[in-house]
């Protein structure tokens, strides 16, 4: 199982804020085709310029291995202050 | 120090407190965002944040800071959840020997919040709800950092 938050916009595009992916799909890429294929509308946001995303609270880039347990974050992109 | 908190907050009770004691010091900026109604445009402000990463990402910039600017002490306070027009979103004030580093290192803070940190920025008003994303002007004061 990972576990998938999503952040600003990509969560109002999903209807959701986060949920459980079982069996955990080996690879950050894997997690997102898979996403992609059950709602294309997520995916489309997903590949948008300037989503980053997120490995137990560590920004990666590229893909990665996703251990099972892991917690994967798509982040919009940021605005503060 | 780096506070994310719920509560509304007096940036001149913080900017008291923050000068308090500073016989070495010589200089404090400070810098107090406030939340804009856009002639009743905007009725209030969603501020998310990720708690463990953001706080995290904020103390990684802070630290950076810190050493770049020989800063003697910061203070980083950041609304998130609800606010409303007219309230401080965001309060940073910077302790240094001398002002231009305490200037700068204000600055650079401020950009790096507003593009970098990772918060997530909902508007809402009379028309419905829209997200803020960062503009290319926002992004082009962070890069002047790099």
């Amino acid at each position: 199982m990972v576990r998938v938050l999503l952040f600003g916009r990509l969560r109002d595009v999903a209807g959701w804020r986060e949920r459980a992916v079982d069996p955990p799909p080996a690879t950050l890429f894997a997690l997102k085709n898979q996403l992609t294929a059950e709602d294309p509308a997520l995916g489309e946001a997903l590949a948008a310029a300037g989503v980053q995303a997120a490995v137990d609270r560590a920004l990666v880039r590229g893909d990665t291995p996703l251990a099972a347990g892991a917690e994967v974050a798509f982040l919009s992109p940021m605005s503060g202050g | 120090m780096v506070r994310l908190q719920t509560e509304a907050f007096d940036p001149g009770a913080l900017l008291s407190g923050f000068c308090q004691g500073r016989e070495e010091t010589g200089a404090v900026v400070s810098f107090t965002g406030i939340a804009r109604g856009g002639a009743g445009a905007v009725t209030r402000l969603e501020l998310e944040a990720y708690p463990g990463f953001t706080d995290a990402e904020i103390e990684r910039i802070a630290e950076a800071a810190r050493v770049r600017f020989s800063l003697q002490d910061l203070l980083i306070v950041h609304r998130i959840g609800k606010i409303a027009p007219g309230e401080a979103i965001v309060f940073v004030a910077t302790a240094a020997a001398h002002r231009r580093a305490a200037f700068e290192a204000a600055d650079q803070l401020m950009d790096y919040l507003k593009s970098r940190a990772p918060f997530w920025k909902k508007e809402h008003g009379p028309d419905g709800a829209r997200w803020i994303e960062p503009t290319d002007q926002d992004r082009s004061d962070a890069a002047r950092w790099d």
